[in-house]
């Protein structure tokens, strides 16, 4: 293995650039866009003019684009996210607000996915054309060619409306103890963690069989065999730690966006996440929210890009990172 | 109706000749907002009839959980800063005002201990000063008595504009005074008929001093009770999450006996207007749904889940099309649109009637708004039981064509009406949303059988609405010859809401198209008759220019309305409470229970 001190940090040099420019993007997309954050109050005729041209000067809105960028920027660096126009409190608040539940929505789903994935993977690579495999393979078709917007309405109407056994809106602080607690907590997190991990569990799955079908065809692996070793043995120690190394880095790169939530199905169960913070905030045109959880978005793919990076060359030493 | 039958009918009410409701029935449907016809017999010394109270609760709290769906959830909860009703309905569960308006337009008091009025001397013969008595015993959440002393405060703060209160417009020009520990008087600068704005309703809400004290003018932003309201209300503040949760618990020390019902309140945000409707309506897993925009033949399936109705409140919104009376197509000073131009067709007062025949107001309705959209000829939009029967919406196709030939509008070969060259050709915008594009479907189609050529257009809300003035595409540019979109009636009294009607509120460059009157239409009489009506101590002669107004603005066809859009709100079944078009949903909050 030759990673290297040098390497990683030459690595992070090149991203500092990369998330410069992201921002400058990102603000002048923003600073360019139609729409107006304090639009209400100026369409509004019971309040003066003076309000909104006082609040506009209040929040810096007034300055030009540059120097806007820069204020954002010196701020950010000293980690200042901003402060929201819409809800009037720092946008870092905000934003902690919602993710303890986007990584116990999300983060759960992803975990279910990656535990429907790799066994189905696997088994269905080790018997390439079989009738188990014929069937993964026409569940995960159907699996991600379904939105998340339609999967989630279909639960809702089984679950919730037919059969009346689960809640349809999820309540972050749910007011019930012990046991009840817990119980509550399940109930309203099934849907929206099925939702996604489907989706999810779908496309990973045929990650997993490809990566691992190209695996058992290779001579050690029919060596392992002709030894006489045990099945599990040759495809748990043989096959799948070498299938995995792909599959690892994708996983890797997948996390970024369990911090990002999921939009779509965040606002069908009305989870307070941070999906559904940025889409309420796209729509009030809370600027420094947008921003904030944008970038720190950017900044998690360009971290979790590295890391895949690494681990790759970590679990495949013939991987050399110079 | 003039001055002298509504003194006349005044006169009726205190004889007993007419009942009150009637008297307010016939002048809202002049275009007169109920809460101002209430003020025309509060001024009169008329007491007002108290509604009798329906809550039968006998003790306070075991209502267990109360909980309501609002799908824009509440950002912020500082009343003085709310922006939304979203906000103001959230402030509402903890902060209360002197008193709220009924949904007939009558006040009610809330920390007042009675309405002011001539006859218990609140009311000065000048209509320059209202002193209210406040309640005795009201206790903030913490504990600290509420006194005249926040009241005056709360002046201080709204009318302060460094704070930049959204609600400085109801708190300025005015001075307010304690005049003992429960009794305030406030002073307006001018002569103010509609005297019952500050303090009142959603603008009104109270805020303790104590706790905002050190907060007023620059430093707003950072008083932590922004976050943490400290009121006098039904709930006590339990937690808040933006855009998601207000929780409140019960407030067990409230002012009015056996209040509030329910042992909490969870105000939930987020969503879509269609699930929400269906968890009160159909599931049941809440008890109230705010603002429910939904297709009305959708809310007739989920009703039939039997757990929920839809409650239609009347409100003054109206979906209208606007004539624009100045020519988009040419540009003057760098403005379209200018006042300085004439529109080509729609100055013809004879187009601007077809126009209106050729409005399907009925199919719109039982095709598109269902209940949520009442087809209307009237541009003060009513509850459908005030409706005045003096314009009644007319869709005649062979009218309009009758009046467009005689005006000398003749078919070309294209089957285009022209006249001197001109062709009927109009360009009719509005916003991106669905039954929008609907209804300038359907007004296409009888426009083109008219020979009137439409050409349709839509522009996103973000835009639209936004006061962009790098953006040709606003509603207040106007850079079309037609344009539709709803205005909101907020304001109990009419004022603020014809003045879009006034020639110096014509919408130019000049303002930043800030201005309010996007028609550009003008009449010298409407002005002289709003400039009066500003000034006039006489609520009586007062609401007679009002309604003289209206009469010029609608029968002169500056605008076409289409449908009234009344509110429509998902209650369960067994929910017992009180709405108004012209407050809060939450305006009686204390009184909501749940039937056994």
């Amino acid at each position: 293995m030759t990673l290297s001190g040098t390497y990683i940090l030459r690595r992070v040099l090149i991203a500092l650039p990369s998330l410069l420019g992201i921002s400058v993007v990102l603000f002048t997309v923003l600073a360019l866009a139609p729409g107006d954050p304090f639009g209400d109050i100026v369409s509004n005729p019971n309040i003066p003019a003076e309000v909104a041209a006082n609040l506009r000067k209040k929040f810096g809105m007034d300055d030009p684009v540059m120097v806007r960028y820069f204020r954002w920027l010196l701020a950010m660096l000293q980690g200042d996210w901003g402060f929201s126009f819409a809800s009037r409190i720092d946008v870092d608040t905000l934003i902690l607000q919602r993710l303890p539940t986007t990584l116990l929505v999300v983060g759960s789903s992803q975990i279910l996915a990656l535990l429907i994935a790799l066994p189905v993977g696997v088994y269905a690579a080790t018997r390439p054309y079989s009738l188990f495999d014929q069937i993964a393979n026409t569940l995960t078709f159907v699996g991600f060619s379904l939105p998340t917007f339609f999967t989630g309405l279909m639960l809702i109407l089984v679950f919730s409306i037919q059969l009346d056994w689960l809640p349809f809106v999820y309540r972050a602080d749910i007011t019930s103890t012990g046991w009840h607690f817990y119980w509550d907590h399940l109930k309203q997190t099934i849907m929206p963690v099925t939702v996604l991990a489907l989706f999810q569990a779908a496309s990973w799955t045929r990650y997993v069989r490809s990566a691992a079908l190209d695996v058992v065809k290779l001579d050690y692996v029919t060596t392992a065999r002709s030894k006489g070793l045990k099945e599990s043995v040759v495809v748990l120690k043989h096959v799948v730690r070498n299938a995995m190394i792909p599959v690892v880095t994708l996983v890797a790169l997948q996390v970024p966006a369990i911090f990002g939530g999921a939009i779509v199905t965040e606002q069908i169960f009305r989870v307070p996440g941070i999906g559904s913070l940025l889409i309420s905030a796209i729509l009030a045109n809370d600027t420094p929210v947008i921003m904030a959880v944008t970038f720190v978005f950017s900044c998690l793919v360009i971290f979790f890009n590295l890391l895949a990076d690494i681990l790759y060359a970590w679990l495949d030493p013939r991987i050399a990172l110079s | 109706m003039n001055e002298k039958q509504i003194r006349g009918l005044i006169e009726d009410v205190r004889g007993g000749k007419l009942a009150r409701r009637d008297f307010m029935v016939k002048l809202v449907s002049l275009g007169v907002t109920a809460p101002m016809a209430g003020h025309l017999l509060l001024n009169a010394g008329i007491a007002q009839a108290q509604t009798p109270s329906t809550y039968k609760p006998t003790k306070r709290g075991g209502g267990g959980a109360l909980k309501v769906l609002w799908w824009q959830g509440a950002t912020l909860l500082n009343p003085h800063f709310a922006t939304g009703t979203k906000d103001q309905d959230g402030s509402r569960i903890f902060y209360e005002p002197l008193a709220s308006w009924d949904k007939d337009g009558n006040l009610v008091a809330n920390l007042a201990a009675e309405i002011p009025s001539a006859t218990n001397g609140g009311l000065s013969k000048d209509g320059k000063s209202v002193i209210w008595k406040l309640k005795r015993g009201v206790t903030w959440h913490d504990g600290k008595p509420f006194t005249s002393a926040d009241v005056v405060f709360n002046w201080e703060y709204a009318s302060d504009p460094a704070t930049s209160a959204v609600t400085i417009g109801s708190y300025k020009e005015m001075k307010v005074e304690a005049i003992d520990s429960h009794t305030v008087k406030i002073t307006f600068n001018k002569v103010t008929p509609f005297w019952a704005t500050p303090f009142v309703g959603v603008q009104g809400m109270l805020i303790p001093k104590h706790l905002f004290e050190a907060y007023k003018g620059a430093k707003s932003r950072e008083a932590p009770n922004n976050l943490k309201p400290v009121g006098t209300g039904p709930y006590k503040f339990t937690d808040f999450t933006p855009g998601d949760m207000v929780r409140g618990a019960i407030n067990t020390t409230y002012h009015q006996a056996n209040k509030p019902f329910f042992d909490s309140i969870e105000m939930k945000g987020g969503g879509d207007a269609v699930s929400a409707a269906r968890a009160v309506l159909q599931t049941g897993e809440y008890d109230f749904a705010w603002n429910l925009q939904v297709e009305d033949e959708i809310l007739v399936k989920l009703e039939a889940g039997g757990k929920g109705k839809v409650v239609i409140i009347p409100s003054g919104d109206i979906e209208f099309i606007q004539c624009n009376f100045t020519d988009p197509a040419v540009e003057v000073d760098g403005e379209r649109s200018s006042i300085k131009t004439k529109h080509p067709i729609l100055t013809d007062p004879a187009v601007r009637q077809a126009l209106s025949l050729l409005v399907d107001r009925a199919s719109i309705q039982q095709f598109i708004y269902g209940r949520a959209g009442v087809g209307t000829a009237d541009f003060i939009n009513n509850p459908p039981r005030y409706r005045s029967t003096a314009n009644k919406p007319e869709f005649n196709i062979d009218k309009a064509m009758g009046i467009l030939e005689a005006a000398g509008w003749k078919k070309g070969g294209d089957g285009v009406r022209e006249k001197g060259g001109k062709k009927l050709k109009l360009l009719y915008q509005t916003s991106v949303n669905q039954p929008r594009q609907k209804t300038q479907a359907i007004v296409k189609q009888a426009c083109q059988k008219a020979g009137i050529d439409i050409e349709l257009k839509a522009v996103t809300g973000a835009v639209f609405f936004s006061s962009d003035v790098a953006n040709p595409d606003t509603y207040t540019k106007l850079y079309s010859d037609l344009q539709m979109f709803t205005t909101t009636m907020n304001a109990p009294d009419p004022e603020i809401f014809m003045n879009q009607y006034c020639s110096w509120e014509f919408a130019t460059k000049a303002n930043k198209w800030q201005g309010r009157n996007a028609t550009r239409w003008s009449n010298p009489e409407y002005d002289k008759a709003f400039r009066a009506a500003e000034g006039e101590l006489d609520p009586v002669k007062r609401a007679a220019l009002f309604i003289k107004m209206n009469d010029m603005v609608v029968q002169d066809h500056a605008v076409i309305p289409v449908v009234s859009r009344p509110r429509a709100r998902g209650a369960n079944l067994k929910l017992r409470y009180s709405e108004s078009g012209w407050d809060s949903d939450f305006w009686a909050l204390q009184d909501w229970y749940r039937e056994a």
